[in-house]
Order: structure tokens, then C-alpha cells, then sequence
């Protein structure tokens, strides 16, 4: 794989002096996904928005396929195509006419055959003769990816994709991405459903306060920071957690009949079964056992805290 | 170097042609309505105590400044709102983010509003013939003048609607500025009529130059040097486009 995104050393200040995104540098290969994790206010929008083109940096370069987006900005949003947060139609206008009114102003010729192959694998095909104003919330950002897809971009932004689209919908969205990852597309995309990134992404990339934290492929981050929570089923209900096992670190569940364990996947000794022969020593009979590991929400969460404490 | 992308411009010009050829009979009703009213008003009621100015009937003296009061108001009204409602509705950052300069998208959007403005003055001279005859002396500089009009004054609405921020500013300019500065620069009357110190404030208006070149290609009659008329609408044309041009290279009202 090559690069198909570099980013350097980009920064961007607004006149009122905020910091929205702070020397931030990163490669994104080509045919990856991405998911870029931050608070509101991180400056996840901002990098979309600068490699796009909506947004000026006050810093560093971007180049997409190699061509920089300042100096050779034609040829770098050839490349593009962009997904944006809030939904933007025109509302009179026909599904099929808008898709058709994209690809041209990225300097194609009208291609239906290529919009109906875009419109049926969205789900779409229906309702091409639709005004955009009568169509579903879900229905009308299929149509923002349709648009986008409209130029066969190499690389695809999805900021926020899934915002206020039902679970079903969502999902639809998921195998969308899918397919595009099939078809060697390359993605970035933003999202505050967490699990979004550990379905998806190849690599998560975390912002906060303009600064990118970390970026990592995301089983590995899950393995590096990721927690687990070892559940002990028991035969028979405690009345509490016994005293001489009080600093073991356990939670009983008001039932009594469970145990939950935290423990470090990193660390060399889990201490699981040392508890497993401490619960047997006392005659505690387990019946069954369960681990769940931490999500990414809470992976997120501990790095964003831990950048704050540092700071 | 940069070629321009003539896809995109076809692009914007024929989505805007097409947002007027949806409501074609609207578009074209409003301005005969108000046309045949100017006819009745101006040249039945007035027309039947001013006999002719400069020699030229007075109902078909005011055709040529019955086109230009109409070609003004589309030009400005039909290209602000074409930038202006894309960026009410959001639309606007697909203009930004695809490979088109500010060179395409004024193409676009100016062309189709000066577009919409030159048909439906045509459709206007096509009502007057019904009510007065109308001569025209100098055909290709009629057409001359109505095209620069049509474009220095849909450049001039491009500007009005990268400027507002609401619909209220995109009617305020047209309302406030332009209507008096066409009803003051002859629509109706020969800058000639004037006492002499209002004649020399008529001079000052710049819609003054328009009306009295495009009268000129009618009559063959004119308030102002025709030289005088031509170099007014091309230095429209060009102020116009030198601040289209620092709108999109700053991103003023654009990227915000």
C-alpha cells in the first residue's frame, strides 16, 4: 500500500485565537478506514474540512495522491468526495438530478449507467424521481454518499455518517462502507458511535484540543488499552465479599450470585487465577465464567483523561 | 496551469435554467403583468398629455427603459438568490470542496441569471409591440448593451448574495438602492427634461449611462456620450469581478 493522505505539521488559528487544530501529522494509506475519535470542539471537522477544501490552514501541507491541496487543489479534490455532517439537499430537486449535478461539477460527462450502479447498491434506484425534501432523514444522507460517490473519489470522508439514523439504518450504512473497502476506497470518518470505529476502522485516530493523540490500528489499541472485566457466576449467593479478599479488587452484584473482576490485558500476571484459587480455597463453587472487554468509548475516555491530567 | 472545468460550469447553469424553467410561467407572468401595467399607466394615462419626447412617441420611448428596469431587477434578484440559497440551505460546500474555481461558479450562476434577465426582456419587447410600434435603429448594439446590463447587473447581484446573511439583506439592496436608481436614471423620461442642476445630479447615476446607451441602439437618441454608456457597464463589469474574485480567494462570507 502507498500514502494516498499526507498530512503535516498542519495547524489551524482562527482570528479569535483559537487553536483548532494544533501540528498534526499523519499518513493515511490508501485503501484503509480511518475513524477519527474526538470531543466536540477536538478538531476532527477542522483536518476534514482543511483537506477538503472548505476550511484554510493557517499551517503545514496536505497532500492527497500526491497532489497538494493548496497548490494543486483541482487535481487533489478530483480525489475526493465528501459526506458532510448536516444534511444539505436542495429540497425540489430530483434524487437522480442531484447525483447527476455533482459528477459534473467535478468535471465529468453524465454517466447513468455508473449514477443507476450508485443509486441501486444505496438502495435508491426507487426513488431517483423523488424531490430530496420527501425522502427520509436516512434516505436523504444515502443520498449525501451517493453524491459523494458520484466522481469514483479514491478517498471518501464520512463526517458523523450514522448521526440520527435508526440502528437498522445504521447497520445498512456499515455494509456501505463495507462494500466501498472492497472496492479499494479509501475512508476517514468521524463518529461519536464509538462502536462505528471498532466495526470498521482499520486504524482509530484520537483527537483532543486539536492535537492528535494517538493513532493506532484499532485491534491493537483495544489490546494495549483495552480493560476486561473477568464475571463469576456462583453456586451460591454471598452475603458480601469475604474481609480477607476485601483488596482484591471484586464486585459483588446486589444478588450475590455474581462476581466481576477488573483486570489489565497488558499485565504480565492477570491475577485470575490466583482469585479462581482463593474462591476455592473458601469453598466458593464457581458454576460459571464470562469476560467482556472495555469498548472503545472507555478505551477513548481514558486516553482523553489521561492527555488532560498530563497537560 | 489551471483549465477551467466547463463541465461544472454546465453544471451550475443548467441547475439554475432548469429552477426557472420549473416555474416558467411564473417568471415570465410577473414581468408581463407589470408591463402591460407600465404601458397602461405610463403611456395610456401619462402618454395621452406628453405627445412624444425628442420626437418619439411617448409610449415607445419608454420601451427601451421599461426592458432595462426589468432586466435590472432579474439580473440582481435571480443571481443573488441562486448563490444565496445555497448557503441558507448548506449546499453551498459543494461549490467549495469540488474542483471548481470562482472563475466556474460565477459562470454559472452570473450566466443563468443573466440569462433569465435577457429572456424575459426579449418577452417584454415582444409584449410592447402589442401596445406601441418600436423601431430599433441599432440592433446589435441593442443587444450589446442589454447582454453587458444583464451581466455587469447579475455580477452585481452575485455580490449581494455572498454579502447577505438573511433574506431580508438579500431584498434590502434591490429594493433600497436599485428600483430608485433606475427610476431615477430615465426609465421614464430624458435626463433633458430635467432642470439643469438635477441633470447634472442624474449624471451620477451610474443606471443613467445603461438606459441612455440601450435607448441610443432603440432611437438613436442619448442623455450621455454612447462612449460614455460603454465604459460605465465595462468598469461594472470589471469592479464586479475584482470583488467576486477577493470573496472567493479570502473566503468571506464563504468560509466562515
Amino acid at each position: 500500500m502507498s500514502a494516498i493522505i499526507e498530512i503535516d505539521h498542519l495547524s489551524k488559528q482562527y482570528g479569535s485565537g483559537t487553536k483548532a487544530l494544533d501540528d498534526v501529522s499523519l499518513t493515511i494509506e490508501e485503501g484503509e478506514i480511518i475513524a477519527l475519535l474526538g470531543p466536540n470542539g477536538a478538531g476532527k471537522t477542522t483536518m476534514i474540512s482543511i483537506i477538503c477544501g472548505l476550511v484554510v490552514p493557517t499551517g503545514g501541507t496536505v497532500r492527497v495522491g500526491g497532489h497538494d491541496i493548496r497548490t494543486d487543489w483541482r487535481a487533489a479534490r478530483k480525489m475526493i468526495g465528501l459526506v458532510p455532517q448536516e444534511i444539505a439537499l436542495e429540497p425540489f430537486e430530483k434524487v437522480i438530478n442531484c447525483v447527476r449535478f455533482t459528477r459534473r461539477l467535478y468535471g465529468l460527462p453524465n454517466d447513468d449507467a455508473y449514477i443507476e450502479r450508485i443509486l441501486r447498491a444505496l438502495s435508491l434506484w426507487d426513488k431517483r424521481d423523488a424531490a430530496t425534501r420527501e425522502l427520509s432523514g436516512g434516505m436523504k444522507r444515502r443520498v449525501l454518499i451517493a453524491k459523494a460517490l458520484s466522481h469514483n473519489p479514491k478517498v471518501l470522508f464520512l463526517d458523523e455518517p450514522t448521526a440520527g439514523v435508526d440502528v437498522a439504518l445504521r447497520r445498512e450504512m456499515w455494509e456501505v462502507v463495507d462494500d466501498l473497502r472492497r472496492e479499494g476506497v479509501t475512508i476517514i470518518l468521524t463518529t461519536h458511535y464509538l462502536e462505528e470505529a471498532e466495526e470498521m476502522a482499520d486504524r482509530v485516530g484520537v483527537i483532543a484540543k486539536g492535537q492528535l493523540l494517538l493513532v493506532r490500528p484499532t485491534a491493537e489499541l483495544m489490546g494495549e488499552f483495552g480493560r476486561k472485566t473477568l464475571t463469576i457466576e456462583l453456586d451460591a449467593p454471598l452475603d458480601g465479599i469475604p474481609a480477607d479478599m476485601a483488596d482484591a479488587n471484586l464486585t459483588l452484584s446486589d444478588d450475590g450470585r455474581k462476581l466481576a473482576f477488573d483486570y489489565d490485558t497488558k499485565a504480565e500476571r492477570t491475577g485470575i487465577a490466583r482469585l479462581l484459587g482463593e474462591l476455592a480455597a473458601r469453598d466458593i463453587t464457581v458454576r460459571d465464567v464470562s469476560t467482556r472487554q472495555s469498548s472503545l468509548e472507555e478505551v477513548f475516555i481514558s486516553l482523553v483523561n489521561e492527555s488532560e491530567n498530563a497537560a | 496551469m489551471n483549465m477551467i472545468n466547463w463541465h461544472g460550469v454546465w453544471s451550475i447553469f443548467h441547475h439554475e435554467m432548469m429552477r426557472f424553467f420549473r416555474t416558467i410561467w411564473q417568471s415570465l407572468a410577473s414581468p408581463v403583468v407589470s408591463t402591460v401595467l407600465y404601458f397602461v399607466v405610463f403611456g395610456a394615462a401619462i402618454g395621452g398629455r406628453i405627445q412624444s419626447v425628442e420626437g418619439v412617441p411617448y409610449g415607445a420611448f419608454i420601451v427601451p427603459g421599461l426592458m432595462m428596469l426589468t432586466v435590472l431587477q432579474q439580473a440582481v434578484s435571480n443571481a443573488s438568490f441562486g448563490i444565496y440559497f445555497p448557503k441558507f440551505s448548506g449546499t453551498i460546500y459543494e461549490y467549495l470542496v469540488s474542483p471548481v474555481g470562482w472563475v466556474e461558479v460565477t459562470l454559472g450562476f452570473v450566466g443563468a441569471a443573466a440569462t433569465k434577465a435577457i429572456l424575459i426582456a426579449l418577452v417584454i419587447l415582444l409584449t410592447s409591440f402589442a401596445f406601441v410600434g418600436v423601431h430599433i435603429l441599432h440592433p446589435f448594439w441593442m443587444i450589446a448593451f442589454l447582454l453587458l446590463s444583464a451581466v455587469g447587473f447579475s455580477l452585481l447581484g452575485f455580490i449581494i448574495g455572498l454579502w447577505a446573511k438573511s433574506f431580508e439583506q438579500l431584498q434590502i439592496v434591490p429594493m433600497m438602492v436599485i428600483m430608485p436608481l433606475v427610476f431615477l436614471g430615465g426609465a421614464f423620461y430624458s435626463a433633458s427634461m430635467l432642470p439643469p442642476f438635477w441633470g447634472a445630479v442624474a449624471k451620477l447615476n451610474p443606471v443613467l449611462y445603461l438606459i441612455s446607451g440601450f435607448r441610443w441602439a432603440f432611437f438613436g437618441l442619448a442623455d450621455v456620450p454612447v462612449g460614455a454608456s460603454l465604459v460605465a457597464v465595462g468598469l461594472m463589469v470589471i469592479v464586479c469581478m475584482a470583488i467576486i474574485r477577493w470573496i472567493f480567494a479570502t473566503g468571506w462570507r464563504l468560509r466562515e
